[in-house]
């Protein structure tokens, strides 16, 4: 049983930590469920280890929010949602099933129903972080309109822990779609691709769209009659959800194929017609997951091509997992790293060489 | 403590010669328009804050994106502030001028790029108005969703410089979430893309961080922006209620029954009267409170939620709930709503718009609170109400022709917007900081936390060139304001003149 089972505000032994790890100079490596470990390069640092500050600190379901603590399992959080009716749609991956709101946040990675709702930072209304000049500062709120200074929450999702440490968020939630199917339809990629377009123009409740190579696989969610109506005009077989948890978490027979795994975000409409390699297609086509053996520089020039990048998501296959940045904006990198983070100790080369 | 910019406390400013800077833009950029005499300076002393003003140095309005680069290379060699400016409609001074800064008009750059329908986006320049983007999707069946009140007349580069939002931002996001890409230029005149043509973008989310920063990080030269299909239909009810609590809970209510409408407005007593007496809209005037609850979507599930709304209103103790019957009815019940503050206006002869955002539960508290210091000051408060997302616009009225009416309106507002960090919430929900909250963005960070702010500002303009004195205000000003506040506080008479 793991040590970490109460709910417990460890803020102040946080702090004192990172401030240790100021005044001896040494970097510090920030973890908590390990689940996306794999993601970004290595870091070499002192263990700073979030899970022990844990807990959901408010929930009030008619005002659509819900705060709690960094160390928090993501399956928690989703649980107090669930009880009550409600949901954080950007459905993130929990992948080995011990992801953490910290984690959630600091990865900033997102599930099949991304393209329709929003990410995970379009749902981070606030947050505290301690910073690399050792303060607990608390930014954004628990309102949904805040346009007060800069919207630091929203900068630090996705920074995968290099520009501070996040203590506590607060997100914005959802009902839980009072219904909600998946279709299989016998449909080759070329025609999902030009489907997917059709549809992304039109007043359809989906909410999932992907193309596993064979079949194509929708999830439809709303009213009970937009449902309903939508599943007649759609046609298909239904088959069981549970399909989008092994997409999210990656458990779907795709992904034991032993080659590298990378993925490819590209403009709608553009997902590229010839991948060297085994391609699952999500968001409608605005994602694809890509096993294949093919040089980073090649399937970067091919995502770069459709209007995006690719990172990889198998370890050790490349220095830089994550896509490279243009010289101008990697020196804004740079400078912002150089004041939030002075001294360099927050997760120093996880997302890049030298930041 | 006047709010325009005193270099004592918000920072001191290069003094350029104005017919020196003059003498190397034209050597630069012989063909860029620039205003520099009196008259022509006039009209660009303020945005859409009309009550503070200030004339630029000088006033240019580029049409190309090279004379923007220049200008901006020229503006930093030379230490000269520089103020951008898209339609100028703000509400909180974000393009007030400097007098010794440059006013960078954008407006010119109204060109639609490209819209395209497949990819489900648009690409524009910055100065094309917010509605004009939703006018070149219609005939594809898509729109851009938010919409501020003055989505007539305001441009998207001042939307994302603001992170605007609208009525129906619960739903549909601010436009934080509604964009892909914004292209920029840094005060060093260097061209950095944000975002991307794809759903997310490589390294730190600088479009997030950059949305909503008021000009102080760079200048918007192109934006991305999603399209979305438009709804099949909308229908509004309206509910009346004897009280504003009721009104509050039954915002509560309809939420936790798991609907999210497309707009939830509230109004109260004295804002239901104004738009009544100006539209005709058919509100209940003996009302204390109506909401108007839009529902929009597939056509089946909107009929379905109709009846649902319609219980939960009635169980909330609504007076009277009516459907609007018609596409023009729905439009006269709207159009009271967005016409309440012209119609507040025909009451008073001035008034003053906050923007607080609170906590929904916090409604009836921070009304009351309200209602007691509109006594105090002695001045009139009408509410109306983002409901939905707890986005709250009191209208102060005034009269500026009475000595001290205006001092005491801001001094007022300034309580206001307190009281709402009070309970939870921040002194802006859409507005902006701009110069007219400078000081309230004292009381709701503390230095550390404006230090942080500073520090990321220093990332990209480390001279503090792009519209200085608005957004973060400088420690110094938070330590005056702060002495002053704590004070006056203690006033016995709170209709003295203070500032």
């Amino acid at each position: 049983m793991s040590e970490h089972t109460h709910d417990a505000d460890q803020a102040e032994a946080l702090l004192a930590q990172v401030q240790a790890a100021l005044a001896a100079g040494t970097p510090l490596s920030i973890t908590a469920g390990g689940s996306k470990a794999f993601y970004g390069r290595e870091v070499n640092g002192t263990p700073l280890d979030v899970r022990g500050h844990r807990g959901i600190v408010s929930y009030d379901p008619a005002e659509l929010v819900i705060t709690a603590r960094a160390g928090t399992p993501l399956a928690e959080l989703n649980a107090a949602l669930d009880a009550g009716g409600q949901m954080l749609p950007c459905e993130a991956p929990d992948f080995s099933g011990s992801a953490t709101v910290g984690g959630m946040v600091a990865a900033g990675l997102s599930g099949p129903r991304r393209p329709w709702v929003g990410s995970v930072r379009d749902f981070v209304l606030g947050c505290r972080i301690i910073t690399g000049h050792g303060k607990h500062l608390r930014f954004g709120g628990e309102v949904i309109k805040n346009v007060a200074g800069y919207d630091i929450s929203r900068l630090m999702t996705g920074t995968l822990g290099c520009l501070g440490l996040i203590t506590e968020v607060s997100f914005k939630v959802l009902p839980k779609p009072r219904a909600s199917l998946t279709l299989r339809l016998e449909m080759d990629r070329p025609r999902a691709l030009r489907k997917f377009a059709e549809w992304g123009q039109q007043s359809l409740p989906i909410s999932g769209a992907c193309q596993d190579g064979g079949s194509t696989l929708l999830r439809l969610e709303g009213g009970e009659s937009s449902v309903k109506a939508a599943r007649e005009l759609l046609g298909g077989e239904e088959v069981s959800p549970a399909f989008w948890d092994a997409l999210r978490n990656h458990r779907l027979d795709f992904f034991r194929d032993p080659r590298p795994l990378w993925r490819l975000a590209v403009g709608n409409n553009r997902t590229p017609a010839e991948l060297p390699g085994d391609a699952l297609i999500d968001w409608g086509g605005a994602q694809v997951w890509l096993k294949s053996t093919a040089d980073a520089a090649q399937l970067r020039a091919l995502a770069a091509q459709a209007g995006g990048h690719a990172d990889c998501y198998t370890p050790g296959v490349t220095d830089g997992p994550l896509p490279p940045l243009p010289d101008a904006l990697m020196r804004y990198h740079r400078q912002l790293k150089a004041q939030l983070d002075p001294q360099g100790i927050f997760n120093p080369g996880r997302m890049y060489a030298g930041l | 403590m006047n709010i325009l910019y005193d270099e004592k406390i918000d920072g001191e400013l290069h003094h350029v010669d104005r017919a020196e800077l003059m003498a190397a833009m034209r050597a630069a950029m012989p063909d860029l328009e620039i205003l520099h005499t009196r008259e022509d300076l006039k009209p660009f002393e303020c945005d859409g804050l009309s009550a503070y003003r200030t004339t630029p140095l000088l006033v240019v309005l580029p049409e190309r994106l090279d004379q923007v680069e220049t200008l901006l290379k020229l503006c930093h060699r030379m230490h000269v502030p520089v103020v951008a400016r898209g339609a100028g409609t703000g509400l909180s001074g974000g393009a007030l001028p400097l007098e010794q800064g440059v006013l960078l008009v954008m407006a010119r750059f109204n060109r639609i790029l490209e819209v395209n329908p497949e990819g489900r986006f648009a690409r524009v320049q910055p100065g094309v108005r917010n509605l004009a983007i939703s006018q070149a999707a219609e005939p594809f069946g898509l729109y851009y969703a938010p919409d501020p009140s003055s989505q007539i007349a305001c441009s998207i580069g001042g939307n994302v410089a603001e992170n605007a939002g609208g009525v129906h931002c619960l739903k549909y996001g601010l436009t934080v979430h509604n964009l892909l890409k914004v292209e920029i230029l840094t005060i060093e005149g260097e061209k950095v893309t944000l975002g991307s043509d794809a759903l997310d973008a490589a390294g730190f989310d600088l479009l997030a961080l950059f949305t909503g920063s008021e000009g102080l990080l760079g200048v918007v030269t192109e934006v991305t922006v999603k399209l979305l299909p438009k709804p099949q239909v909308a229908r509004v009810l309206m509910a009346s209620f004897d009280s504003v609590e009721k009104a509050g809970k039954a915002v509560a209510d309809i939420i936790s029954a798991g609907i999210i409408p497309g707009g939830l407005e509230m109004m109260d007593k004295l804002a239901i009267q104004a738009a009544e007496d100006f539209i005709h809209a058919g509100y209940p005037v003996d009302a204390e409170a109506i909401l108007l609850c839009e529902l929009d979507g597939v056509e089946a599930d909107v009929q379905d939620d109709i009846e649902r709304v319609r219980t939960v209103l009635t169980a909330a103790g609504a007076t009277d709930v009516q459907l609007a019957r018609d596409e023009a009815e729905r439009i006269k019940f709207w159009a009271g709503r967005k016409n309440a503050f012209p119609a507040v206006g025909r009451m008073s002869p001035d008034y003053y718009c906050m923007d607080g955002t609170i906590p929904r539960k916090q409604l009836p508290a921070v009304l009351k609170g309200t209602a007691e210091l509109s006594v105090e000051y002695g001045l009139r408060v009408a509410n109306v109400f983002h409901a939905g997302d707890g986005n709250m616009h009191p209208l102060i009225l005034f009269d500026a022709n009475q000595p001290g009416e205006f001092e005491r309106a801001e001094a007022l507002g300034g309580k206001i917007l307190e009281l709402c960090v009070a309970v939870g919430g921040t002194i802006t929900g859409e507005h902006g900081v701009g110069r007219e909250k400078i000081n309230q963005m004292c009381v709701q960070f503390n230095s550390d936390e404006l230090t942080f702010f500073h520090a990321v500002k220093a990332a990209f303009d480390p001279a503090g060139l792009l519209n200085p004195g608005k957004n973060i205000p400088t420690l110094h000003r938070c330590a005056e304001f702060g002495a002053m506040h704590v004070h006056h506080g203690h006033l016995p008479f709170p209709e003295l003149e203070r500032f």
